[in-house]
């Protein structure tokens, strides 16, 4: 065999300069092709590649530059600098060379010339000045193979200030009796256009020309153009609609030559870039969409599911009819074809499916639901685009109750990839769920864990691009959130923002003004909604933003308020020395450039815990008589000591909310101008500070790790502690006893199947039905939860949505606080939250009310909605002391006495076993059990940090229970009685 | 609009690469490298489609390839253009070579990078589709073969040498030795899945 190799081999360069022998008589350029490609693929190395190529460079050069070599060797020789220059070897000294053979060689010999030029060069290089005679030259050719040439050449590449030059030429061309010349005319005008819009804004009419043609294949190429132009600007084509249509039916129809068949299907290119020119003038436009119904449902009819380039007209058809004004009809026949899609066994497909639908879902999340279970198994997909692809798709449906399960998904994929641009996308995406939906929603009840920990992903990255992004990422977002009402924000969150702002906001100064960011947090602070803590988390971030001008100006404005008489007396002495540092950095430009450097950024500062540097300073203090430094655990035994007076209220406010501030731990420290400013010894008592800074930064230990540099390192356990406010809704796809982070993961016992519908059922949680209203259950408070999801065709018009909005309650229920409509981005979903308490304590109520909304251009509309709320969704448990209990039973007048039924299982005793299903049901407060008698407390909501209580005193009596109830208000007894009595006989 | 086009081997091997953007020298030859890096972990099986090299423009962009016996022919191109009709270009592209060098394989395109250049070129014109019907290419390519002939004579010939080559060792072609850059194999142009 591998004599035959060798015989091929050796016979290759033989074969090859066959034509040499009847050329110059010398050895055949071609063969010396030959010769450098064999002896390639002998090597085995890179190294040895590289020692060839350089030989064989060092020959062309040779060849180049001597002066027998002619235009024909020429051809040759260029030839090989092109295979090298292919290979990533640079060949620059023949790109002279290429030159003057497009300007001197014979028609073949030039067409290399260009060749080797639009491969070589590119149109910022100063060599093609040298070429711009030789175009015009064979733009004015009589030769159409030369003026294609150069057509081809000036669209690759052409120097934008040489336009002018051979701009009247090209235009000439297209009116040549040619139709290939007046093609590729077309084409170099709309690259002219891309590169220099102005020079061309006088041929528009021309292009107009071009779409008239007789010939479809100019018209084809000035679709192109026109593609273009509508995309930038579509009101001004829209009387190109007619035409548009008018092209489109005619080629759906067959009308154009046979020769545009492609897989007997007509011109399906030229189909593709009308239906996109027609999604383009259709977009929110009715009366211009209305004019293509019936050219789309045609070309929809007509493309039939047989060859792959259907597909593509199909696809694109869909995509045009969900961008246009909507006609349902069309809408149902195009939902229907995006199932075939989804559903078809045709990796590709199915991948355009997912896009397809990814692409809808974003105006009507409902279509997803046929296809829960397709997309299940997309998530399990070998094939990792499919995967992502799906995930793409769940990000445009979550909303905030299958944001853990969605959110889990997302990890899930990010811990198995290891490609960076699917770790970037996904990052970002993980962020924006976790950062946006689940902080503003539930942020006040989540544990401390989990800012910290998202603020110490965030931070953690080493300074690269990805980093950076993520950083500007949230930068942006927030501020965009800072810029709307923030009077819902939970403070953690606002804290959060806070610190991300004054670390991070540098990283958008180029595009914005300095003060913006600034400005923001200043209205923050004003607001009164804004407690006490975050307030100083937003000075902090000023602190460290006051580097410019007119950020220094607007921290000075707002210090002078803050320290002004008016705040002074209800100041916590936290904020205030917070302020106060802020005002003397704002005054003094050195200080603020020691503090502050522009550079240091990014440099871990070290922190010197021992506090040395202050060793002069005390020195001096003890020297002029100071009282030496006792630790605040000495002084207080020192006090009992001396039953001196109590300074404890003193010493308990700065460690408490010291402690508080520095909740990022770490990372604070690591460059906190705070710390810097009290090392300093700006504040007063420097000394004391410190050390509690030295305290804090330990609290690091305690803090499990959560998020890495490559997202949430959810571990078995940390999924219970995902955020998941949302635990219990009545909704009918989640039953209320398993919360999301559960669904997902299902005991092995159950069928496959079933885990991939449980799992369905938590992903497309609340994609059911167009207004979903349920209600919320938080520890202090419930809410009722509103939910509008339109299927609409642009997200836009949702901003107008819920005008006016009202809930009629009956006479025992109240809503106290309504929240402005919030539009959940992206998602076609409108979502408002309103606290609801129940004033009068009934069995049950029904709640009914209307939502109104409207459209930018529409009639007003309304739903109905009702839902039934019972007692038991407004007890909590009220935990108390027997003491306490006690005292509060003998003020209390009202009261109700009644036999219940027992509970009785194997394992505990009957009175708590039924103590413990009415716990469990009822949510009610076991405060002791002696005996066989149990006192048992709760309290209905009212109100955030209002509310009625019951006591109930059980004895067991023979086999029953007696229960004698006791409350303030006359009506709580009866009712919560007859939820007991249900509660016990159900179970 | 198509940034670029490029066809490498099963090794990595560049045969063709055409930008219609500029690139730094070193910047395409790490995207040939990260293309062929993307597309060749990829499993027969999957789909055409590929988001997001990093170098040729991040999430704008997609790779759409296809896998022909040893070569790979991929189109990097913007969100502007259609998955399944650059899919059904490769195709009209291959069969067009296949109709120009009489069964197509890996070394024609290595010793004729210039033709298959200017079959290119009527297609694809400064990025944007010129052409999708295979004869009107073929007719453009023809005209100028015509005049090359007229003009060189015999130069027919290096094409009818390849060919010889081709059909006489063709069937003898060793794969253990490594000849990886001359390992012909006609590429069987299989309609699509």
């Amino acid at each position: 065999m591998s004599d035959v190799v060798e015989k091929t081999l050796s016979a290759l360069p033989s074969l090859l300069s066959l034509d040499s022998q009847a050329g110059a008589g010398k050895l055949s350029p071609s063969s010396k092709l030959g010769n450098l490609i064999k002896g390639i693929t002998e090597l085995t190395s890179k190294h040895e590649e590289e020692k060839l190529i350089k030989k064989e460079l060092e020959s062309i050069k040779e060849q180049v530059a001597s002066p027998n070599t002619t235009m024909r060797q020429m051809k040759e020789i260029m030839v090989r600098a092109i295979y090298c220059e292919m290979l990533g070897y640079q060949a620059s000294f023949s790109y002279i060379h290429a030159i003057k053979l497009a300007q001197q060689g014979s028609v073949l010999e030039k067409r290399v010339g260009y060749l080797a030029v639009s491969l070589f060069l590119n149109e910022t290089d100063e060599f093609l000045l040298l070429l711009v005679n030789t175009v015009l030259k064979d733009l004015q050719s009589t030769n159409l193979i030369e003026v294609c040439m150069a057509l081809t050449v000036v669209s690759q590449m052409f120097p934008k200030d040489m336009i002018p030059a051979i701009l009247p030429v090209v235009e000439e061309k297209l009116t040549h009796p040619k139709e290939i010349i007046r093609r590729k005319a077309v084409l170099a005008l709309y690259k002219f256009y891309l590169i220099a819009p102005n020079q061309v804004q006088h041929i528009h009419s021309k292009f107009r020309k071009a779409l008239c043609d007789k010939d479809p294949g100019v018209m084809t190429a000035s679709l192109h153009i026109y593609l273009q132009l509508i995309k930038e600007n579509p009101e001004s084509y829209k009387d190109l609609t007619g035409s548009m249509v008018t092209i489109l039916r005619q080629v759906v129809g067959g009308k154009l030559p046979l020769d545009f068949n492609y897989h007997s299907v007509p011109a399906p290119w030229l189909q593709i870039q009308l239906l996109r020119i027609l999604a383009y003038l259709g977009k929110e436009d009715q009366g211009t969409s209305e004019m293509m119904y019936d050219v789309l449902e045609e070309s929809l009819r007509r493309a039939e599911m047989n060859h792959n380039i259907t597909y593509a007209i199909l696809f694109e058809c869909v995509k045009t009819i969900y961008t246009v004004h909507p006609k349902s009809q069309l809408l149902e026949k195009a939902a229907e074809c995006i199932g075939n899609f989804v559903l078809s066994p045709k990796i590709n497909l199915k991948y355009l499916g997912l896009k397809a639908l990814t692409y809808v879902v974003q105006q009507d999340a409902n279509l997803a639901l046929p296809h829960q279970m397709t997309i299940i198994e997309c998530l399990d997909h070998s094939d990792v685009i499919i995967k992502r692809e799906t995930l793409e798709l769940l990000f445009r449906i979550t909303n905030a109750q299958n944001v853990t399960v969605i959110v889990e998904k997302m990890l899930e994929f990010l811990r198995l990839t290891c490609d960076d641009y699917s770790t970037i996308d996904l990052v970002g995406k993980v962020a924006e769920l976790t950062m946006n939906s689940v902080f503003s929603l539930g942020g006040d009840v989540m544990q401390p864990d989990i800012p910290n920990n998202f603020l110490r992903l965030l931070a953690e990255g080493v300074d690269n691009v990805e980093d950076r992004q993520l950083r500007l990422f949230a930068v942006d977002s927030y501020v965009s959130l800072l810029q709307g009402v923030t009077a819902k924000l939970p403070q953690r969150f606002l804290q959060v923002i806070s610190w991300v702002l004054g670390e991070y906001s540098y990283l958008r100064e180029e595009e914005s003004d300095p003060g913006s960011v600034m400005r923001l947090l200043a209205r923050l602070l004003d607001q009164r909604h804004t407690s006490t803590e975050t307030r100083s988390w937003v000075l902090g971030a000023m602190t460290k933003l006051c580097s410019s001008p007119v950020s220094v100006a607007l921290a000075r404005d707002v210090c002078e308020r803050y320290l002004s008489s008016l705040y002074s007396g209800s100041l916590n002495t936290v904020l205030r020395q917070k302020a106060q540092e802020l005002m003397i950095l704002s005054q003094d430009t050195k200080l603020r450039a020691r503090v502050l450097p522009a550079e240091g950024r990014l440099e871990s500062l070290e922190v010197d815990s021992s506090l040395s540097f202050l060793d002069g300073y005390v020195s001096e203090a003890l020297a002029a008589g100071a009282a030496p430094y006792k630790s605040p655990h000495q002084r207080q035994e020192d006090l009992v000591q001396e039953k001196a007076l109590s300074l404890e209220p003193y010493g308990l406010s700065l460690p408490v909310s010291l402690s508080s501030c520095s909740i990022t731990d770490r990372l604070t420290d690591r460059r906190s101008p705070t710390l810097l400013s009290m090392s300093s010894g700006l504040s007063g008592n420097s000394t004391e500070l410190s050390h509690q800074e030295g305290s804090t930064t330990l609290k690091l230990e305690g803090v499990k790790r959560v998020w890495g540099k490559d997202g949430y390192l959810a571990q078995q356990q940390s999924a219970g502690e995902t955020p998941t406010p949302l635990v219990e809704l009545p909704n009918p796809l989640l039953s209320p006893q398993s919360p999301p982070s559960q669904t997902q993961k299902p005991s092995s016992g159950l069928e496959p199947d079933q885990e991939k519908r449980q799992l369905a059922s938590s992903l497309f949680v609340g994609l059911g039905s167009h207004n979903s209203v349920c209600l919320v259950r938080l520890p202090s408070t419930v809410w009722l939860f509103i939910k509008h999801c339109q299927s609409a065709n642009q997200s836009h018009v949702f901003k107008a949505l819920f005008k006016r909005f009202y809930i009629n309650s009956c006479q025992s229920i109240s809503c106290i606080s309504g929240s402005p409509l919030k539009e959940v981005k992206g998602h076609s979903v409108s979502v408002c939250l309103h606290t609801v308490v129940m004033k009068r304590a009934s069995v049950q109520v029904e709640l009914a009310g209307l939502l109104s909304y409207q459209r930018p251009l529409g009639q007003p509309q309304a739903a109905q909605f009702s839902l039934s709320l019972s007692l038991k969704h407004f007890l909590r448990p009220l935990t108390v002391s027997t003491g306490d209990y006690g005292k509060m039973w003998l003020s209390f007048s009202h009261d109700l006495k009644q036999n219940l039924r027992l509970v009785t299982t194997e394992h505990q005793e009957p009175l708590t076993a039924t103590l413990d299903a009415l716990k469990g049901k009822l949510h009610l407060h076991v405060v002791d059990i002696i005996g066989s008698e149990g006192i048992v407390a709760c309290r209905l909501l009212q109100g955030p940090g209002q509310g009625q209580p019951c006591l109930l005193h059980c004895r067991v009596n023979a086999d029953s229970l007696a229960v004698w109830l006791r409350s303030p208000v006359p009506e709580l007894p009866d009712s919560l009685l007859y939820h007991c009595q249900k509660a016990l006989t159900e179970t | 609009m198509i940034k670029a086009i490029l066809i490498f081997n099963n090794h990595g091997k560049p045969r063709l690469s055409k930008f219609y953007e500029h690139y730094s020298e070193d910047t395409e030859q790490q995207i040939i490298r990260e293309t062929f890096h993307l597309v060749s972990k990829r499993d027969e099986n999957v789909c055409n489609f590929l988001e997001g090299g990093m170098l040729i423009g991040g999430s704008e962009n997609k790779l759409i390839y296809r896998h022909y016996a040893t070569l790979y022919f991929v189109f990097c191109v913007d969100s502007s253009e259609s998955e399944l009709g650059i899919l059904g270009l490769i195709q009209v592209f291959v069969e067009t070579l296949d109709k120009c060098f009489e069964n197509v394989c890996e070394l024609d395109l290595i010793f004729h990078v210039d033709k298959v250049h200017n079959i290119l070129a009527e297609m694809v014109m400064g990025g944007m589709v010129l052409e999708t019907n295979m004869n009107e290419i073929i007719t453009q390519v023809d005209a100028q073969n015509k005049m090359e002939k007229s003009e060189a004579g015999i130069a027919g010939a290096p094409a009818r040498a390849v060919s010889a080559v081709k059909n006489m060792n063709l069937p003898e072609m060793p794969r253990n030795i490594n000849i990886g850059d001359i390992s012909i194999k006609v590429p069987n142009l299989p309609s699509f899945k």
